[in-house]
Parts: C-alpha cells; sequence; structure tokens
C-alpha cells in the first residue's frame, strides 16, 4: 500500500514533477527550438558555452530548457540538459537516444520519439552555436540538422495555416 | 502524493455497485447453471437471465425479448452495423453516422466500406451536434441504416435523439422502401442517465453498457426491435434468439439488471422483477434525482475552472450535454501532462490529447466540433458519478489551477499566455 501505480518508470515521474534546468536562458551561447504545437510537442533548449582553460576545449557550463507537452517531452528535457551540461561539444554531440532511454527506464514504443525530440534539441542548439561563432560543423552534425529542418518542413506544408499563426508568435 | 484517491473518470468505467456485487454473487458458485441446461440449475439460470431481461427492457420501454445481451457495446455497434449491413444489402448499401462516433462505430463503418458498402459521415456544430435536417438531405432510396451515438462519450453533447428517429421514419414512409431505414443508436454513456423510449424517440437498434452504469464489465446489450433483419456475428448453440450464440454470462447480466433498479430506485423500489414495474409509476424519476444532483455539481466544476483558469474553454454543448460530463481545453498545456500532474495528486481524469493516444493523434471529436490539433491537445475530461461530493469538485478546483500554471511555467510560451495569445484567437468562430 501506499505506492500510487503510475503509467511512466520512477525516473520519468521525478524529472516530471520537478523538473531541473527548466526556464529561458538570458544571452545563450545557443539554442535549438524543435517540434511543433500541431503535434503537441515544443522544445526549446538553450546552452551557454565557454573555453576550458585548461584543456581549451569548449565546454557546455549551462543549459537550459522550456518545454511545452507530454510527460515525456518534459522528463527527458529535464534529462538531457542534465546530461549536457559538463560536457564538451564533442562530448554532448555524442549523446544519443539510447543514452536518454538508459535514464528514462522502460519507455511505452510509441513514446520514444519524445527522447529523440529531446536529443534533437541539444543538437541544434550545438549547431546554433558552431554557425554562430562561425566554426566549423561536423558533417554528421550538418546531416541531422538538414534532417530535423526536412521534417519541419513536411509537417509545415501539412499544416501550413496553423503555423504561419505560430511563426508570427515565435519571431516576434 | 495525496493518499485519498479520487475518481473524475466515470465516462471510461464505474466501479460495481455494492448491491450490484451482492446481487451477482449467488450466480458464480451456488446458482451456476447453464441457461440451456434443463434441469433445475439451468432452468434457475434461465429464470434470472429473463428476469434480467425484463428488468433491463422495461428502462427503454422494450420488449423484453427485444433485448440481446452480449459482451460490451463494442461487440453491440459491431453486431447492429453488420449486421444490418449484412443482411440489407439487397435493398442498398449506404450508411449514415456522425463524425464523433466511438472508434468500435468508426471501425466497424470502415470495415463495411471495405466491403462495398458506403459510408456518409455528417457533420456536426461546434457543439458536437448532428442537424436533424443534414440526416434528412442525406437520406437516400439506397440508405439501409443511420447510427448516432445518443450522448457522446468525450464532450458529453446529447443529440436531437426524437428529431432524427421522427426524420428516418418520415423518410421511410415517403420513400415506401421494402424494408425500413433503420435507426441505431450508442446509449453507452446515456443509458441510465437520461430518460430513453424507444418507441416514442423511434429507435430500432440501441446499444448500452453495463460497467458504464456501476454494473459489473463484460455486460453489454443490444436493443433490436421486433421485425428488424440483422445477421448475427456469431453463429453457434442460437441463444439470444439466434442472434449471439455464447453461453451465457448470467452473473453479469444479473448484475447488470441489478444496476438498472438501481438507477430507479430513488422513487420507487422494484420488488419484483416478475411483471416489471406498474405502469402509474413515472419511471425515470430515480434517474432524474441523481442526475439533478450531478447536474449541479458539474455546472459548479465548470464555471469554477473557467474562472479561475485564464485561457481555458468549455468542449461540448453548454446545456445539452450529459449530467456527468465536463470537458476543457486549455491554452498552452498539454492534456496527458495535466492528467499524470492530476494523478501524483490523486484526482484519475482523462484527455484527448494525440500524447494519450496510441496513434499518436488528437481526439476525432475534439477535430470535429473544430478544435485545431493543437487545441486538442490541451483538452481535458473530469466526469462525474454516484460517489462524486461537492468535495471532490471543491478539491479539484484548488488543485486544476494549479497545475495548469505549473506546466504553463515550463512551457517556452506561457510569457504569450492568456487570452491575449494569437495563437489560439479565432477571428470568425466564437469559442
Amino acid at each position: 500500500m501506499g505506492v500510487i501505480k503510475t503509467f511512466y518508470s520512477k525516473e520519468i515521474i521525478k524529472h516530471f514533477r520537478e523538473p531541473r534546468n527548466m526556464g529561458k536562458m538570458k544571452n545563450p551561447s545557443g539554442y535549438g527550438k524543435v517540434g511543433n504545437l500541431i503535434c503537441g510537442d515544443v522544445i526549446w533548449l538553450y546552452i551557454k558555452v565557454e573555453k576550458d582553460k585548461k584543456t581549451g576545449k569548449s565546454k557546455i557550463i549551462d543549459s537550459k530548457f522550456q518545454t511545452l507537452g507530454c510527460v515525456v517531452a518534459i522528463a527527458v528535457s529535464s534529462m538531457i540538459t542534465t546530461l549536457a551540461k559538463g560536457k564538451t561539444l564533442g562530448e554532448a554531440l555524442k549523446i544519443t537516444k539510447d543514452d536518454i532511454l538508459k535514464m528514462t527506464g522502460k519507455l511505452p514504443g510509441i513514446k520514444v520519439h519524445c527522447s529523440i525530440l529531446a536529443d534533437d534539441a541539444l543538437h541544434e542548439a550545438i549547431y546554433d552555436y558552431l554557425l554562430k561563432n562561425k566554426l566549423p560543423i561536423p558533417k554528421e552534425l550538418q546531416e541531422r540538422h538538414e534532417k530535423i529542418q526536412k521534417h519541419l518542413k513536411i509537417i509545415e506544408e501539412r499544416y501550413k495555416e496553423y503555423i504561419d499563426l505560430e511563426k508570427k508568435i515565435l519571431e516576434k | 502524493m495525496r493518499k485519498k484517491k479520487i475518481y473524475f473518470d466515470y465516462a471510461a468505467t464505474t466501479p460495481v455497485d455494492p448491491r450490484v456485487l451482492k446481487a451477482m454473487l449467488p450466480y458464480f458458485s451456488k446458482k451456476f447453471g447453464n441457461t440451456m441446461s434443463l434441469h433445475s440449475f439451468g432452468q434457475e439460470a434461465k429464470e434470472a437471465l429473463e428476469e434480467s431481461r425484463e428488468i433491463v427492457a422495461n428502462l427503454i420501454k422494450a420488449k423484453p425479448e427485444e433485448i440481446i445481451f452480449t459482451s460490451s457495446a463494442t461487440e453491440s455497434n459491431n453486431l447492429a452495423l453488420k449486421g444490418i449491413g449484412l443482411d440489407n444489402r439487397n435493398r442498398g448499401k449506404h450508411i449514415i453516422i456522425s463524425p464523433i462516433e466511438h472508434p468500435c462505430i468508426i471501425e466497424s463503418a470502415k470495415w463495411l466500406e471495405s466491403q462495398g458498402f458506403e459510408i456518409t459521415r455528417l457533420k456536426v456544430d461546434k457543439y458536437g451536434q448532428v442537424s436533424p435536417k443534414d440526416v434528412e438531405k442525406t437520406i437516400r432510396e439506397d440508405t439501409i441504416l443511420v447510427s448516432i451515438i445518443h450522448a457522446s462519450n468525450e464532450i458529453g453533447t446529447i443529440q436531437p435523439i426524437k428529431e432524427i428517429g421522427e426524420i428516418i421514419k418520415r423518410k421511410s414512409e415517403i420513400l415506401n422502401l421494402k424494408t425500413k431505414i433503420y435507426f441505431h443508436t450508442d446509449a453507452a454513456q446515456s443509458f441510465g442517465k437520461i430518460p430513453i423510449d424507444v418507441n416514442k424517440m423511434n429507435i430500432d437498434l440501441l446499444t448500452a453498457s453495463s460497467h458504464k452504469m456501476y454494473g459489473p464489465k463484460g455486460t453489454a446489450l443490444l436493443f433490436v426491435k421486433e421485425g428488424t433483419k440483422i445477421t448475427p456475428l456469431l453463429h453457434g448453440g442460437g441463444h439470444e434468439a439466434g442472434l449471439r450464440s455464447s453461453t451465457v454470462n448470467v452473473a453479469g447480466i444479473v448484475g447488470f439488471a441489478e444496476a438498472c433498479k438501481i438507477c430507479q430506485k430513488e422513487i420507487h423500489s422494484v420488488k419484483s422483477a416478475r411483471g416489471g414495474i406498474s405502469s402509474k409509476t413515472k419511471l425515470f424519476n430515480g434517474v432524474k434525482k441523481e442526475s439533478q444532483r450531478l447536474t449541479e455539481l458539474r455546472d459548479k466544476l465548470i464555471k469554477g475552472v473557467l474562472e479561475k483558469i485564464k485561457g481555458s474553454h468549455l468542449n461540448g454543448h453548454p446545456q445539452k450535454r450529459l449530467s456527468n460530463n465536463a470537458n476543457f481545453w486549455f491554452e498552452f498545456v498539454e492534456g496527458e501532462s495535466i492528467v499524470i500532474q492530476l494523478d501524483l495528486l490523486g484526482i484519475a481524469a482523462s484527455t484527448g490529447s494525440a500524447c494519450s493516444s496510441e496513434k499518436l493523434e488528437p481526439s476525432h471529436v475534439l477535430l470535429a466540433i473544430g478544435l485545431r490539433p493543437q487545441e486538442a491537445h490541451g483538452s481535458l475530461r473530469l466526469s462525474l458519478g454516484r460517489w462524486t461530493t461537492q468535495k471532490d469538485v471543491d478539491y479539484v478546483l484548488k488543485v486544476l489551477p494549479e497545475v495548469v500554471e505549473k506546466l504553463r511555467k515550463i512551457s517556452p510560451f506561457r510569457n504569450h499566455g492568456g487570452n491575449k495569445n494569437i495563437l489560439f484567437k479565432r477571428n470568425n468562430k466564437a469559442f
């Protein structure tokens, strides 16, 4: 007795109830905005990057997120920002959906795409940072960026009328 | 975490009323006979079955022999659509349904479509109501069946069933068809809550389910009007007038009947099932009394939510709705997140968000009433029942605004929240 059965794993519920790194970041080094309202999940992920004085490598010293979405979308946003913090850009790019799935525990099959969405957001944030600072962009990251954007286009065409409205607000 | 759990999902299923359980118990062990057996064990079961049939029939003013017991509303709806379709396809292959039916109707219709039938899906207005005039316009010479849900399981909107029934009957007569145009209604949500008279409402087939009205799961019925041309889906020993072969679930059916009795009990206790309820008795007063209590609670809940939460909207008809249904959508919050937050706080509710469905698509009902996907994602259904109290409603009104506020804080759009948001602004529709 006393234990409330929930649909999701303990870990998911923990991060969902008390998300870490939640909120907007002022002057981020880079940000990624993925998902859309039509599909129900939107993740905005921010990173702050600084050069490590000892190693000279670029490091994510802070990461924050804002998410509108389901339980898993919120939980994995919290998880991936936790994972990204303290990592060099190279290390952060190596984070995969499997790393997130390790943290989430068992996920219903149809929810796996939410974890990919969070991973996409981090990659987009790093891409944004590299682009802004005119740094070389790894081939794989370039490809992934294009894939995410392509997917976004498909959705945009399907729901053009809605997206136009959405854009107005995002550009503000 | 809150220890006490509050159930606000009576539209999904209801607990078995203790009185129902008590009535059922003997039929698991002592009175376990097979209704088809000639010996006393069988006859005892048979008697219980026929008594139950009478009680249940009474609730919708049907004849006992017009009640076919099934295992679920899904089965009843499958039998109604496919059974009528297959038996009447020589006369016509046109079937009319609403866009806000339960998936078992939608999928049965889809299957019939694949078998060469033609399905017309009507439109509904912003409250989810079908217009009887639309039904009239859509009926053709080869129309064999119209199936409209009595009350929506999601948004609670009640259809003008009587008017639709009249129109179908009139059209049938005008067209002078060999067999009539059958009218089926899925009353899974309304049975036991709204008075139904199959004769006055010109209903030929009606689906009802026990577990939505404090009876056990695994028992439901299809009312089939005398003389209806219908083909069975289950063939075998010829149970249920040949329309539904299967060993009879006597305990379940006894429970179903007891649940029906309780719905009427407030003014009149059904002492003897034999002979049913005397004609002098006002049949539905019991139903009405509980329904009035729930209507008051429901309206307090709706008023409270709309007042306390900015950017909240009611789905479905403000008055013509089930006494126990409240359905909202909230700007910039996702429904599944609300449901799980509420669950953690001890409140059980439901949503039509895509994230909560297997198909990852928002509710077809919410889309049919004109909600955009992003609006449907933010939906929440709270359904009340026999054990819902004023205190429960107060607790929801305390907790829900906090939950929505918390989720909006996580959302990137919170700064734009509230009514000013252009994302949710409509120019021509008053929602």
